[in-house]
């Protein structure tokens, strides 16, 4: 049955397993994401540009606050990272495809879905107001009567398994189906840090699926885990999010790193400076991760000891995140760059970065942050690390990766505007940021008196966000515009060093015509130069027929089992009736789940 | 996970079988599941201000019955797997049945007990304790009951497929999964039940 699948048009997207059309379709979905998460914060930009505005209503801002965070991490950088994770993983390791083609294709349906149940709260008018860490028991069914936190709860909760059954499947792939000669040590860094980004979604992932459904008992069933009238605790919701919440920061910024790397050495033409200490100096941060949550809550007053093993984890951190720091500013040393859009957005991340990292290790000691808890000053730190860091490098990656994708370069003129317009507007946004929160403007507040000095701030900010926006526009119609107009881009067309640039643009179904074999770390650079160091032209592979090539079957299931899922998961808005959804939800996941396992793979 | 091939198309770099690799890899991130469960409900469990306590309604005596129930399936599972690798359809019919009843006779005691506490006072609702009790041993329950599905899959995938059909490493990462449900069950029954004693 599955075999007689076509090849081309919206079915063969809709029951592809193939990861290149994968991580399309989650580039696309994460971008127009981010178009919600876009309009969210120009909202609240708007509503704060003048004291005692009224442009929305208090109820209103809560739920932009929430959705705005919560979309901005779940559905635009997670599955954007998820993107780079999915069309570059086998490429660059020189696999034909990832471990389990089927179960990648379920997680991008599961994420899908999820995405979708989170943000159809817009439609049924009933916002999630409870921050993006939704703290109980603000967010309990007594203070939050409406289905609006069920939709957070519950939306997290599917987005959360399509990012398991992802991370399994990169995990397997990384560690089992790289190509000959290619060790450990010789993985291109990007795969480091998706490697270490998968190991840190598989531990920290089932800590927030158990909070969750913690929430879900509390709120539709009637326990009490997180509510003090029962004997249970608010506090344990806290412990419970961060130790998920705080690797979550790095499953958000390791990817970034990694993208940053392949960018800053390419355009360097030199090697990574200190790839070994790159690759230790990740996995410590992958480690130390772990070990730091209860920072996110000094002020709930752990006591000397926690607060002290805690404050000095944090400042730990820092250091192999500054090794990393002083490694890519060594790659830049001496090299030859060449200050194309993607270098322009990688080198911004150093600066940004590091600029987020410094007012993190203020707050990593507790009397400065119970001055700083709550207020702008967190906001302006933790943009300066997930918008100046992550989010620039995505678009820096998005920027070098898409003509390996599509064949065409994007524009380089519009894609420098865009830059600058994110530089200055960015920084005009979070950099006032800082001075509003050590004058003591909290965080979360839907307008303020004019008579409090944060007028001339939160105008800036505002101005900031608008010039951010018309970057964003920019760049959407460069993406437009570059996919049919832009300049053609040939197999290594950046001058590259991995694996994915000794394919043709955009690379064929089978990935591979001959199995790739590698004997050193950027293999495909050190092949461009003879012994006496001139330049020669390595080797590109070839191009066959792709009918010789054994390719994984098309499948529907798992487009059949992702809306089980959703069917079971959209069950408790239907209060006592709802039972019988999410059990015909389980009867379809069955289905779907049988179908699946009697298909020819 | 029934069908042969996804996987097993190329050698691997580990020499791990993929799918044997990707059930190691969800057995670690179920110890992180099942670990913050324990942890909540070893927070809880003296918590809560209605309802009997842990001591006064728990017992033992039928509770050690189906750990050992359990821990004997495991025994068939070993013994279901060898029975294939030797391609021995009936040996290996008969002890994936037996694995499928262990279970059953499991989720039949958890029924039982379940129906028992609520009998006696203990609903979920009724405090933080019996909250934090249920969602544990519920969620090793579902695991279980999981279990059972997929190797009564097996035995009837068996049946249909004939006499030559003997799926190694499809039967192996299913007894990787049940032989992590019950040692699960090892570490709730001596966090759950024999902690009261202590």
């Amino acid at each position: 049955m599955a075999k007689n699948l076509p090849q081309t048009g919206i079915i063969s997207w809709i029951t592809t397993v193939d990861h290149k059309r994968i991580g399309i379709m989650y580039a696309v979905t994460a971008l127009f994401f981010l178009l919600f998460g876009g309009i969210e914060a120009i909202l609240m930009r708007t509503q704060l540009m003048v004291p005692n505005n009224d442009f929305v209503t208090g109820s209103t801002f809560n739920g932009l606050v929430t959705l705005h965070g919560t979309t901005m991490i779940f559905l635009f950088v997670m599955p954007l990272s998820a993107a780079f994770f999915n069309y570059l993983t086998p490429l660059m390791i020189g696999a034909p495809d990832v471990a389990y083609p089927r179960m990648n294709a379920l997680s991008y349906w599961i994420f899908l879905f999820g995405g979708l149940l989170l943000n159809f709260s817009f439609v049924a008018g009933m916002l999630p107001d409870g921050g993006w860490f939704n703290y109980a028991n603000l967010s309990g069914p007594k203070y939050s009567p409406t289905h609006g936190i069920d939709f957070w709860v519950l939306g997290v909760q599917v987005v959360g398994l399509a990012s398991l059954i992802a991370a399994i499947n990169f995990f397997v792939t990384i560690l089992n189906m790289r190509c000959k000669g290619m060790t450990l040590l010789k993985m291109p860094i990007f795969i480091w840090t998706t490697l270490v980004t998968q190991v840190l979604l598989i531990l920290s992932l089932p800590v927030i699926t158990v909070a969750l459904v913690m929430m879900s008992f509390d709120r539709s069933f009637g326990t009490g885990f997180f509510d003090p009238e029962m004997g249970g605790q608010v506090i344990m919701w806290q412990h419970l999010f961060w130790i998920f919440g705080h690797p979550e920061v790095y499953i958000l910024i390791l990817p970034a790193m990694g993208i940053v790397s392949e960018i800053l050495a390419t355009f360097s033409r030199k090697p990574l400076f200190g790839y070994s200490v790159m690759v230790y100096s990740t996995c410590a941060i992958g480690f130390l991760g772990f070990a730091v949550w209860a920072h996110h809550m000094f002020t709930t007053g752990l006591g000397p000891w926690a607060q002290a093993l805690f404050s000095a984890g944090t400042m730990l951190i820092a250091v192999p995140t500054g090794v990393k720091i002083f490694n890519w500013i060594s790659t830049l040393w001496g090299g030859q760059i060449s200050f194309t859009t993607p270098m322009l957005f990688a080198v911004s991340f150093i600066a940004m970065f590091t600029m987020g990292g410094l007012s993190g290790v203020m707050h990593s000691s507790p009397p400065i942050d119970y001055q700083h808890q709550d207020s702008y000053f967190v906001v302006a730190h933790f943009h300066y690390v997930l918008y100046g860091g992550a989010v620039m490098a995505l678009f820096g990656g998005i920027f070098y990766w898409f003509p390996k994708v599509t064949g065409r370069f994007m524009d380089e003129t519009m894609g420098k505007i865009q830059f600058w317009l994110y530089m200055v507007g960015f920084n005009l946004t979070f950099f006032p940021m800082h001075f509003l929160g050590i004058q003591g403007m909290p965080r979360r507040i839907y307008t303020y008196a004019g008579d409090q000095g944060w007028n001339l701030w939160n105008l800036m900010a505002t101005m900031g966000a608008y010039i951010t926006a018309l970057g964003g526009v920019l760049f959407f119609v460069n993406l437009i515009y570059s996919c049919f107009n832009g300049k053609r881009a040939g197999a290594d067309c950046w001058d590259g060093r991995t694996l994915e640039w000794t394919l043709a643009s955009p690379p064929p179904e089978y990935n591979f015509a001959v199995d790739p074999e590698v004997t050193q770390l950027d293999d495909f650079w050190v092949r461009k130069f003879d012994a006496t160091g001139n330049r020669v032209e390595p080797a590109l592979q070839p191009e066959i027929d792709p009918a010789t090539k054994h390719l994984p079957n098309p499948s529907f299931w798992p487009l059949v089992l992702a809306f089980g899922i959703l069917l079971l998961a959209c069950g408790p808005f239907f209060d006592a009736k709802g039972i019988w959804l999410s059990v015909f939800g389980l009867g379809v996941m069955l289905l779907g789940t049988y179908g699946w396992s009697y298909e020819e793979a | 996970m029934v069908s042969d091939h996804e996987g097993a198309l190329h050698a691997t770099n580990t020499g791990i079988d993929n799918r044997k690799f990707g059930m190691w890899v969800l057995i670690a991130s179920e110890c992180f599941l099942f670990g913050t469960l324990i942890a909540n409900y070893l927070v809880n469990r003296a918590r809560g201000l209605s309802g009997p306590k842990a001591q006064e309604i728990y017992e033992i005596d039928i509770t050690t019955l189906s750990t050992f129930d359990l821990l004997m399936s495991s025994v068939a599972m070993v013994l279901a797997l060898h029975g294939c690798q030797n391609r021995d359809v009936g040996k290996f019919r008969f002890w994936t049945g037996i694995v499928v009843l262990g279970g059953v006779i499991f989720l039949g005691f958890q029924y039982y007990e379940f129906s028992h506490f609520v009998h006696n006072g203990l609903g979920l609702t009724t405090s933080i304790f019996g909250s934090s009790f249920y969602l544990l041993t519920g969620c090793h329950g579902l695991h279980v009951l999981a279990g059972v599905l997929w190797m009564s899959t097996i035995l009837a995938t068996s049946f249909v497929r004939g006499d030559k059909w003997f799926p190694d490493v499809p039967l192996e990462v299913a007894g990787l999964y049940w032989h992590f449900v019950d040692v699960v069950w090892i570490v709730i029954f001596t966090v759950v039940y024999l902690f009261v004693y202590i």
